[in-house]
């Protein structure tokens, strides 16, 4: 058994705080203003000029929900529970919205972006790192080698700068990819060939500012990784065996020196989830990066805090499988006691 | 981690090691250029000229608006010339705060171990977790009234985690040495062998924690700042890039307006990679091969 008992318990623990870190923060700040959270909110809303549909109903319905007669340590509690159950309250910008229910309808689009275009990165930046420290102090380089330098230099730079560049050149410039939205205007969501077509051509900016700034991130941890494998002595067993280089670069080299990047992947993961909100942003995304930025703007506190936890909730989670999962792919980590 | 044969014994070997590595000179002479000439600028470009309605609205560059003003009358030449120095100290406090916190908190976990150690590397565990923007988000768009100087202190809370892994590990594995024993056995205290046997070998280390760190807060900064929250009166590349794209300065062609902030935020970070880079090769000598 590699995987022992207390490893499991250890990151179930971390994942545990995280979450309690992540409530506790949004439970104490507004408690910082003075008055109830609910009315200190209303009211910074008056101020502001704006118009609340349902207030009465929306205050009574908040003390209801935290039972703010209660004493403070019972309020926590009842926080805590709710959050666990993602009840995170109605949406303040359109009342009877739940919060949930604007999340769940901004998820898919966060997801997919996040997803398709971490992965193509992080594969083709590690095939690229892998053959920049193979190749390197041989004579002949191959073409697509002399293009990860620049790679190296987009991996620098923050996605959303990226997108800032490309939303300038295709959209502005040459005009052939849209600048905004995640689906034409007016066009309806469809399991149909022509709204797939639609829902790519939208997504392409905003996940190719994701995968050209992250490929040189990975090159570059993958490079550092596979120089520092190039001297074992089992390399030159493989090559006195008589093996295929290919064999060797792929199965002794690249395996080896591909899992730890799969840790950095893990590590850098909550990172990953901040430069696609601000992607999002960028290209008037309509997933969560979208939702809090429009959140922001209409000063709707609920929906911000709502979606800023469902986002620490949904890294700790991912995070927590990953780190579950990954000793099962590294037989030669075993997680003993030390 | 140490390979045979690549102690640097003398200091001066040291200095000639940063001069003769062209991406460290680089990179800080980019930071010099840019602060040479925003501090340059500031003698004849005057901070009114950042203010809301101070210039007429959205001229191209000329001669008098050098870069041209935005759709507000805020002069974007005057905006750069303050704002690359405010943005600048906002990564700087972050990073300096989160670094020296980290790597207090690193040097006593590696050194003493046990129970604060567990304390330690589980809390930084955690804060590595946490999405540092998710949670600034919170906490900013509740306290309105956040200076330069509080949002760094501020994003520093959440960045002390990786320069404590980082010193933490590289002492774990230098209290083994002989001359740490050595330094025990002739008596020496606690305290001396931290600050005189184990820190001078952790500089490097420490540096380029720093310049991650600040690097990071600078990103994180900026991502404060573009979604719309920190503070929006003190000219800042962040603020810069938030009202531009706020009125859609790219596809308005209004490009004047959106390209020097993200030129020069370019510029940064790539500057800043190049320094990490330079700092990496110092500290880890195997990758200083061509």
């Amino acid at each position: 058994m590699r995987i022992t008992g207390r490893y499991v318990l250890k990151r179930l623990g971390i994942f545990f705080l995280v979450v309690f870190v992540a409530i506790s923060i949004n439970f104490i700040i507004p408690r910082l203003a003075p008055g109830d959270p609910v009315r200190a909110v209303l009211s910074r809303m008056t101020r502001s000029g704006r118009q609340i549909s349902g207030g009465s109903e929306m205050v009574a319905a908040y003390e209801k929900m935290f039972g703010l007669d209660a004493g403070l340590f019972k309020q926590y509690l009842r926080y805590v529970a709710n959050s666990f159950q993602l009840k995170l309250g109605y949406s303040i910008s359109n009342f009877p919205t739940k919060v949930i229910d604007l999340i769940l309808r901004s998820i898919p689009w966060t997801l997919g972006l996040l997803s398709v275009a971490t992965l193509i990165s992080f594969l083709v930046g590690i095939f690229l790192g892998a053959v920049l420290a193979w190749e390197q102090g041989k004579h002949k380089t191959r073409l697509y080698s002399r293009f990860i330098p620049l790679f190296m230099i987009f991996g620098a730079v923050p996605y959303y700068l990226m997108g800032i560049g490309l939303l300038f050149i295709f959209a502005y410039t040459l005009q052939v990819l849209p600048a905004r939205g995640a689906m034409s205007i007016g066009a309806q969501l469809a399991f149909n060939f022509r709204s797939i077509i639609d829902i790519l051509y939208h997504a392409l900016l905003p996940g190719l500012s994701i995968v050209l700034s992250g490929i040189g991130y990975w090159a570059l941890g993958m490079r550092g990784m596979m120089i520092s494998i190039i001297g074992e002595d089992y390399l030159y067993l493989a090559e006195a065996k008589g093996l295929r280089p290919a064999r060797i670069f792929w199965r002794y080299a690249v395996r080896n020196a591909a899992l730890p990047q799969v840790t950095a992947l893990i590590m850098s993961f909550g990172l990953i989830v901040s430069g696609v909100v601000m992607v999002e942003i960028i290209f008037s995304y309509p997933g969560l990066g979208w939702l809090i930025f429009n959140a922001i703007g209409n000063s709707d506190y609920t929906l911000i805090q709502g979606t800023t936890f469902f986002l620490v909730l949904s890294v700790a989670v991912a995070v927590l499988v990953l780190d579950l999962l990954y000793p099962l792919f590294d037989p030669r980590i075993t997680y003993t006691e030390r | 981690m140490a390979v045979v044969g690549t102690r640097l014994p003398a200091k001066t070997k040291k200095t000639s090691l940063i001069l003769k590595n062209a991406k460290l000179v680089a990179g800080f002479s980019i930071f010099a250029a840019m602060l040479l000439i925003c501090f340059f600028s500031m003698g004849f470009v005057s901070l009114d000229l950042t203010r809301i309605g101070a210039v007429p609205l959205s001229l191209r560059p000329s001669s008098e608006h050098l870069l041209g003003t935005d759709t507000s009358g805020r002069d974007i030449y005057a905006l750069m010339v303050y704002g690359v120095p405010n943005t600048l100290l906002i990564g700087a406090v972050a990073g300096a705060v989160g670094t020296v916190f980290g790597t207090f908190l690193g040097m006593i976990s590696g050194y003493y171990r046990g129970v604060w150690d567990n304390i330690i590397s589980s809390a930084a565990d955690v804060q590595l977790m946490i999405p540092i923007l998710a949670v600034l988000i919170v906490i900013a768009a509740f306290i309105s009234e956040l200076n330069l100087i509080a949002l760094g202190i501020l994003i520093a809370l959440f960045s002390w985690a990786w320069p404590t892994r980082t010193i933490r590990s590289q002492i774990l594995s230098l209290r083994e040495r002989n001359y740490v024993a050595l330094a025990k056995a002739s008596g020496s205290s606690d305290l001396k062998i931290i600050f005189v046997e184990l820190l001078p070998n952790i500089l490097p280390y420490i540096g380029a924690s720093f310049v991650s760190a600040v690097s990071g807060g600078i990103l994180a900064g900026i991502g404060i700042q573009v979604i719309g929250l920190g503070p929006q009166r003190t000219p800042t590349l962040g603020m810069m890039l938030y009202w531009s794209i706020y009125n859609a300065a790219v596809i308005r062609g209004l490009w004047w307006w959106w390209f020097p902030p993200v030129g020069v935020l370019i510029v940064i970070f790539i500057g800043l990679f190049m320094i990490t880079m330079g700092v990496d090769e110092i500290a880890n000598p195997r990758l200083r091969m061509k």
